[in-house]
């Protein structure tokens, strides 16, 4: 079994067990079982980079065998310089979710930590998936256990907010479906996704196939207009839902856009390229007004993650190397600081039972150490030098200044606006003078979850005064991609 | 005389027939309530029947027998073991149920047994007169069955409704063969086949009879228009007796429109085809829409199931486009790996309708689900997987199902039928929100009905290994899709 397999059926392995055996009679032992496979499954994900070679941009670790025989659809993994950092991710993050958990989940214990390491095999899969039809059912099964994990432990709302991201995002996928299946019929039966890459196709298949995938990506991204299911999922869902949620699956839509949309249709992606900068743009812009105006905390980082996701896909589109670099770059950073956030609002609501800005002020005085994290990280999250925040905005605005001045110049205010809401956000909770009895009463965070946060904030300050190693290892395959889509298929 | 008549190729039917008789016999003498010897001798002889369905399916050779009336070939034998299969599950399911309401009774065997050997009649039948004995002899035990609650009004209302609607299209059907057998002076299939290949007859009388046969097969299959008694029966019916109309039933229709429409007329396919789509449309359509509304879980189910049938049969409409045979395999085959996987998909959800329901007490509604994942998870999370199954959520084996007929449908390359590709995966989103519905009944909500689950041990276990199945064959769905694809080829090529 090769570490890819690994890394995909260790977690998901576990998590069934944890669903068949768990009892809450004796929720600690799950607890410790689901923190050691959550470790492991990212013990075995450290081969992978620390084996990588960054001077090819082929498939590294590639398994390959013959699963649906009639259909030549293959279990083809693999990852290359483009993927193989949301391996790890996607493994880091679920540790961080067991260890949030911890205290805060006293009820089906087995069954949340079951479905969340089921939910980050399946996500390994999705980014290391070779073939259309293993990408697409690991894309979709991650669609069961976040259902679950919304409408079980969520908020009030909890019912609405989990049929809404369900059938929302099955409604893009299925059209990609279509899509996946009509590239299997022009490519004379395979599912192969590198078989795709070459496929010569006309303008016409190409048109078709980008807006269908663009259906299923811009939804899961999500991009403006159809983000509305994010801000009801990211409210409603538990902590540990929210984190995964920001962190990891909105990285899934993004990333389809560099395996699938713009390799396979790189004459559409370049003919309807302005339409996605616009979108993105509007993300940016208008989706950063929004969250200035958000009374709720989660609401606000919510839309803070749709604006800085509009940044990835407004750098994937300028087919630079700057921006494509920088957009994975930002997407990994975001990955940390958006997880980040999400956990010290759960921390702040384990406390205080309110998400509402206004029940707090004066964090600060009672909670010290938690505040010194929670500033860094909203410094991080408005992209502050030093942080990882800084380093993917800056090299996709250097970007797409280098494409066109104007743009680079709308792009650039994500700089004002994200600062303006993160900022005046924390101002409102944290500084100030103690505002009222409930803060009064806090205690500031302990040991596991002063090790969480910990955790998280190595990473962005890591990324954020070396990215070298992340953008080393991207180097190669960024520049191939963005050679082969330079090329058209036109002929 | 007796010439030609080659018993080996009926023998699943002559042992079926015998041991319908004996447990009729037999079951005189049982005075035990639980009708242990009845129930562990039809459960013999059914597996005994799959048995050697199975064997005749592994010899893979084609016979024919009673002087040409039947055939004996691979795909038969292949649905003739899932039909034994599922009444084999449909009746460890059925036995706690009908134990409780008095239903238990010999008859209840020896019907099942009968209706089964109606089913096998119409898998091995190679003339039209025999694939409507084989449905009218299926059809009576059927309607005998839903009325065996006689003092209960709503499943005599439910038994009248089947059986004055099932007669009406029964005489569709015979009218329509009746019309061909004018038309090509036959009613053998082969010959059928070779008359319309070459050419020497009435098309007016062909093309009459051939509408009223699509509207016999469409009342057998529950597809919109000919529907309206689906979702009465389904609920009138005892659930038990529902779940034995659910199950193999469905894999006798698809083998009588497969022997009727495929291996007899496919000189007309083109004909049959159109009828088909309309057919296939309105059902996606009327079926999902209405299946929102419902509130009793059995009408739900009802509705799911036209929809279901729906998208199998658009599997049946792409054939002639592309074709060569191969081609022409890979729709029909997407169609029948559809219909077995719904079938085994149906019986596991009736399963649980039934274990949830005791001693004077019918789990009807969507609400009585309520909170199952607090009252037992384990239940809950095989529901959940026939839930998932249903709307064609991968990794569960519904998903394939939906892949196959689709990419049937993109694989002909013609804008209409991607249209209608696009169609039907929009309307299976709209599928997905009651689907998922059910999913959040059990899961987001607490329960209110607090009594304990009991459950005889064996229906644990079968409804265990049934959602594992759906499951298992979600992961690994090759070698089932490489049967039904070997089946169908095989029945083409002959």
């Amino acid at each position: 079994m090769g570490l890819l397999s690994l890394a995909i059926w260790l977690p998901i392995i576990a998590g069934i067990v944890l669903l068949l055996v768990g009892r809450d009679e004796h929720a600690n032992a799950v607890r410790w079982i689901a923190l050691v496979a959550a470790i492991a499954s990212f013990a075995v994900t450290i081969p992978l980079i620390t084996g990588f070679d960054a001077g090819t941009a082929a498939m590294q670790f590639q398994e390959n065998l013959a699963w649906i025989e009639r259909l030549n659809v293959h279990y083809h993994l693999g990852v290359d310089g483009i993927s193989v950092w949301f391996v790890l991710l996607t493994a880091f993050i679920t540790i961080i979710v067991v260890i949030a958990a911890w205290q805060v989940i006293t009820e089906r214990v087995n069954q949340y930590m079951g479905a969340f390491l089921i939910l980050s095999g399946i996500m390994v899969g999705v980014f290391s998936a070779l073939d259309g039809l293993l990408f697409y059912v690991f894309f979709e099964a991650t669609l069961i256990p976040m259902y679950i994990i919304i409408g079980v432990w969520g908020g009030p709302r909890r019912v609405y907010a989990a049929f809404k991201f369900f059938l929302y995002t099955l409604a893009g996928s299925l059209l990609m479906l279509i899509a996946l299946i009509f590239l299997y019929f022009k490519s004379g039966g395979s599912f192969e996704i590198l078989t795709w890459h070459k496929l010569p196709l006309n303008m016409n298949a190409q048109t078709l196939l980008f807006f269908a995938f663009f259906a299923a990506f811009a939804v899961k991204v999500p991009m403006w207009p159809v983000h509305t299911w994010l801000p009801d999922a990211h409210v409603e869902a538990p902590t540990g839902g929210s984190v995964v949620l920001a962190a990891i699956m909105l990285k899934l839509g993004a990333y389809g856009f560099l395996r699938f949309s713009m390799p396979i249709a790189p004459d559409a992606s370049h003919a309807y390229d302005w339409f996605i900068i616009a979108l993105s743009l509007i993300a940016v812009v208008y989706i950063g007004l929004v969250a200035l105006v958000q009374q709720d905390m989660k609401k606000l980082v919510a839309y803070s993650s749709i604006a800085h996701m509009g940044f990835a896909t407004l750098g994937f589109f300028i087919f630079s190397e700057l921006g494509v670099s920088g957009a994975l770059v930002q997407m990994i950073s975001h990955g940390f600081v958006s997880g980040a956030m999400f956990l010290c609002i759960g921390v702040l609501y384990d406390r205080v039972h309110s998400r509402e800005i206004s029940s707090y002020g004066g964090v600060v005085n009672t909670m010290p150490k938690f505040a010194a994290f929670a500033v860094l990280f909203a410094m991080a999250n408005c992209g502050l030098p030093g942080t990882g925040g800084f380093v993917g905005e800056w090299m996709v605005i250097l970007g797409t200044v280098k494409a066109n001045f104007w743009l680079g110049a709308l792009a650039s205010t994500t700089l004002v606006f994200g600062a303006a809401y993160t900022l005046w956000m924390v101002k409102r909770v944290y500084f100030g003078p103690v505002a009222n009895e409930d803060v009064r009463a806090l205690d500031d965070i302990n040991a596991r979850e002063f090790l969480m946060l910990a955790l998280l904030a190595v990473a962005v300050l890591w990324m954020g005064v070396y990215p070298k190693p992340f953008t080393d290892t991207m180097h190669v395959s960024v520049t191939e991609l963005l050679k082969h889509v330079a090329v058209s298929k036109l002929n | 005389m007796i010439k030609d008549m080659n018993w080996l190729a009926v023998y699943p039917e002559l042992v079926l027939l015998a041991m319908a008789c004996v447990v009729a016999m037999v079951d005189l003498w049982v005075t035990d309530p639980k009708r242990t010897p009845t129930y562990w001798l039809t459960q013999a002889t059914l597996a005994v029947v799959g048995g050697m369905h199975l064997l005749y399916f592994d010899a893979g050779f084609t016979v024919y027998g009673m002087q040409r009336m039947m055939v004996t070939d691979p795909l038969g034998h292949l649905l003739g073991f899932f039909a034994a299969l599922a009444v084999m599950i449909t009746l460890v399911y059925a036995r706690p149920y009908a134990e409780s309401r008095e239903m238990l009774k010999g008859e209840l065997f020896t019907l099942s047994l009968f209706s089964l050997l109606g089913i096998s009649v119409m898998l091995a039948a190679n003339n039209f007169l025999v694939i409507y004995l084989g449905l009218e002899l299926m059809s009576l035990s059927l309607y005998a069955l839903t009325a065996m609650r006689r003092d209960h009004a709503q499943s005599t209302e439910a038994a009248m409704k089947y059986f004055v609607l099932g007669a009406l299209a029964s005489g569709f059907l015979l009218y329509g063969l009746s019309m061909m057998y004018g038309a090509t002076g036959s009613l053998d299939i082969p010959k059928v086949f070779n008359a319309i290949a070459t050419g020497q007859l009435n098309p007016t009388v062909l093309a009459l009879g051939l509408v009223f046969i699509v509207a016999g097969l469409a009342f057998k299959l529950g597809a919109v228009p000919f529907h309206m008694w689906l979702p009465d029966v389904y609920h009138g019916a005892p659930t038990a007796v529902t779940l034995l109309i659910a199950g193999a039933p469905k894999l006798a229709a698809f083998a009588m429109t497969f022997r009727l429409l495929v291996e007899g007329l496919s000189g007309v396919a083109g004909d049959w085809q159109q009828m088909m789509m309309v057919l296939a449309i309105a059902s996606m359509f009327l079926g999902n829409l209405a299946a929102i509304a419902q509130s009793n879980l059995k009408r739900m189910l009802a509705y799911s199931t036209i929809a279901q049938m729906g998208f199998m049969l658009l599997g049946f409409t792409t054939t002639v486009i592309t074709g060569n045979t191969l081609s022409a395999s890979n729709g029909y085959s997407s169609a029948l790996f559809y219909m077995v996987t719904y079938v085994f998909t149906t019986l596991g959800t009736f399963g649980v309708v039934m274990l949830l329901s005791r001693q004077g007490f019918e789990s009807e509604n969507i609400d009585d689900l309520k909170g199952l994942a607090k009252r037992n998870p384990w239940y809950a999370g095989v529901m959940a997987i026939f839930m998932f199954s249903l709307a064609g959520i991968p990794p569960t084996v519904g998903f394939y199902a939906k892949l196959a007929v689709l990419q049937a449908l993109i694989t002909t390359n013609v804008t209409f039928y991607i249209v209608v590709a696009v169609l039907a995966v929009l309307l299976s989103l709209v599928g997905a929100f009651y689907y998922l519905r059910l999913v959040k009944v059990m899961y987001f909500e607490d329960p209110v009905d607090t009594q304990p689950i009991v459950a005889a041990s064996d229906v644990r276990l079968v409804l265990s290994l049934n959602g594992a199945a759906v499951l298992v064959f979600g992961i690994l769905p090759g070698g089932l899709m490489a049967l039904c694809s070997q089946a169908i080829l095989k029945a083409l090529s002959t």
